[in-house]
């Protein structure tokens, strides 16, 4: 879908994009970010509205650099800000994009139709869009950028803006978007939560470089964690201790509590440790009975991708 | 049921193609996982057509505003203002007909494009609703970027937004004209001499119109602000002609009869006055009723082109940078 290599854009103060090297297959790609991480900036090369200082990319196996044109005629894009006219309505608005986009008026009607039903827009598409919610606006910008059955849909913040349930159906429809409608999607967003539930495949920037880029399932499942709770007893005034050693003795590998100072409250009486496989499970509950410690609870934590974050701040420090 | 649960194979029609359309052929027809897995495909069906490309969307970008610029396609409330004043150009120009058929005289009192330069206050308004309606909204609301996104070039915007504009502005012009030139034949008027005159006086609106359309659309794009904008506007297209006259004024009567005609230069409306006395055989409403010299002529006209030249420049520098 997009081949990126060594991009660099410099304007004359700041460096937004650093010699980032990344490729996106189809599927839903959350691409993360800080604000000011250079996302935007990494939109409009790949628009091709934006000459890259340095490097190449290519949409759809176009050159960005000079097949622009042809580019965005099978992609889509989202803006992050408000960009609806308040005083036409939405079934007007979005059939006027897709003429732009290059349908015939009959056919930009029929899609218009079609796509505002997709996104789920029914009786008030007819009104202005001023008197829109939020959530609705955010509906009709996602259908002019599908209007056009685009290949690939950029979505820059979809979310932004919206409360809760929004914000989920919002995710939900992104989804949709490409299992139902076969359109590969590239998502920005800063909250790494929403896009480990969308996303096939996390790319994450920082400061115009590549931090990260691999599945959504390598970055929350290999490294998750089984917390475990228990009980103190007479025998045992600190279970927790006692376990986290009786593990270690069972072969597991019980992460050290850390500095007493450090531990996040409620945490201390928490025992975390690697999830490698299933037998981990037995391994804990043998290990509880055998001490005769009462179990809580046992769960399974998924890494947030957020830690990517902290992870290298800490190497930073190092 | 929700409507999306519609069997994909009821709405698996290709949407029709227009007959003789010009557009490629759309790339890439195969995508994987589409309309191969009935139960996956809940009703949602691609588009397989035409995609007609730039040439296409310049032109349907340029309707649209033109109809926009006469409140067509918008709310009832924004057709009030254009048919207002559209009405208001227009009705003058029957009742100048009916008074030459009523009189038997052998000539209409107004020249055609006299009559133009007549309705300046009235078209000034109309041009400054109209410009920033079609430049400034796109702005504010922040719209731009839709267009950009898409196969159309920012010059491919400015091309389509500034003919529309300036297609507005001869219609608003032109008609009173054609009326004008109905009711002459109808009073039997010499029918060489209207015809003449009134396609001379087609010329002056395209020239009009051409060049007015330039100065407002370039103060519109300026501004995001639609009430700055028809400030602007309107100031432009007024300020600089009163003072103009004013200043031809006092060279008439300072008896430099000359100067009369190299100030007229620099003003949008004299210089079109000077520019329809010169070459379109009309009167000009310079003091006196001064014609231009074969000299001061052919700087009207030069000082025309760079002006259209300079502002259709500027507006294109104005969206080199702007959305996205």
């Amino acid at each position: 879908m997009i081949a990126i290599e060594s991009l660099s854009k410099r304007y004359p103060r700041v460096t937004a994009l650093d010699r980032l090297t990344v490729g996106v297959e189809p599927g839903v790609t959350g691409l993360v970010g800080a604000n000011g991480a250079g996302k935007s900036t990494l939109i409009k090369i790949l628009l091709g509205l934006a000459p890259a200082t340095e490097g190449t990319a290519s949409v759809l196996g176009m050159d960005v650099a000079t097949q622009g044109g042809a580019i965005r005629e099978r992609v889509g894009y989202m803006p992050e800000h408000d960009c609806l006219p308040p005083d036409v309505s939405a079934t007007e608005f979005v059939v006027h994009m897709a003429r732009m986009s290059g349908l015939p008026t009959t056919a930009a009607r029929e899609r218009t139709a079609d796509t505002l039903r997709h996104v789920g827009l029914y009786e008030e598409r007819y009104r202005p869009m001023g008197g829109y919610s939020t959530g609705m606006k955010q509906r009709v910008k996602l259908a002019q950028a599908l209007v056009h059955d685009p290949r690939l849909v950029l979505l820059d913040e979809p979310t932004n803006g919206l409360d809760p349930v929004g914000r989920d159906e919002m995710l939900g429809l992104i989804r949709r978007v490409h299992t139902d409608f076969g359109i590969s999607v590239l998502v920005t967003s800063h909250l790494l939560g929403e896009l480990e539930r969308t996303s096939d495949h996390i790319v994450v920037i920082d400061g115009g470089k590549l931090l990260r880029s691999s599945t959504t399932a390598d970055f929350t499942q290999r490294t998750a964690v089984l917390a475990v709770e228990v009980t103190d007893t007479d025998a045992h005034p600190d279970g927790t201790a006692a376990l986290r050693e009786a593990l270690r003795q069972a072969g597991c590998t019980p992460h050290d509590p850390g500095p007493a100072g450090a531990v996040a409250p409620g945490a201390g009486h928490l025992v975390t440790l690697d999830l490698a496989d299933e037998s981990v499970y037995d391994t804990v509950r043998d290990t509880a009975a055998h001490l005769g410690l009462g179990l809580v609870r046992m769960e399974q934590r998924r890494h947030q991708i957020s830690e990517v974050f902290t992870e290298r701040s800490a190497g930073d420090v190092a | 049921m929700s409507p999306d649960r519609t069997p994909a194979h009821a709405a698996q029609a290709p949407a029709p193609a227009p007959p003789g359309s010009a557009g490629p052929a759309p790339a890439g027809g195969g995508r994987p996982g589409r309309g191969q897995d009935v139960i996956h495909n809940i009703g949602y069906r691609g588009y397989e057509g035409p995609r007609l490309g730039r040439s296409y969307a310049r032109r349907a970008l340029f309707s649209q505003t033109l109809r926009g610029a006469y409140g067509l396609g918008r709310s009832a409330k924004s057709k009030v203002l254009p048919m207002l004043l559209f009405a208001a150009v227009s009705v003058p120009a029957a009742i100048v007909v009916a008074v030459s058929v009523v009189a038997k005289s052998d000539d209409l009192p107004v020249g055609y494009s006299e009559y133009v330069l007549m309705m300046q206050p009235l078209i000034g308004i109309y041009l400054a609703a109209a410009a920033p309606q079609a430049f400034s909204l796109d702005l504010r609301f922040k719209t731009t970027p839709l267009y950009f996104s898409r196969p159309m070039e920012r010059g491919d915007y400015v091309a389509a937004k500034f003919a529309a504009l300036a297609a507005a502005l001869f219609v608003f012009t032109a008609v009173p004209v054609l009326i004008m030139y109905a009711g002459a034949l109808l009073a039997k008027l010499g029918f060489a001499d209207q015809s003449g005159a009134a396609a001379q006086g087609l010329v002056f609106c395209v020239l009009f119109a051409l060049l007015h359309a330039a100065i407002a659309a370039w103060i519109a794009a300026l501004t995001p602000r639609r009430g700055f904008g028809i400030a602007a506007i309107i100031v432009a297209v007024t300020v600089p002609f009163f003072l103009i006259t004013a200043l031809q004024g006092i060279a008439w009567t300072s008896d430099s009869r000359e100067a009369v005609g190299w100030l007229g230069v620099a003003s949008p409306g004299t210089l079109l006055d000077g520019i329809q006395s010169r070459f379109l055989g009309g009167t000009s409403q310079f003091p006196g009723g001064q014609d231009l010299t074969g000299a001061q002529g052919a700087v009207y006209l030069v000082v025309l082109a760079a002006l259209l030249a300079c502002f259709y420049a500027l507006l294109q520098r104005r969206y080199r940078k702007a959305g996205l």
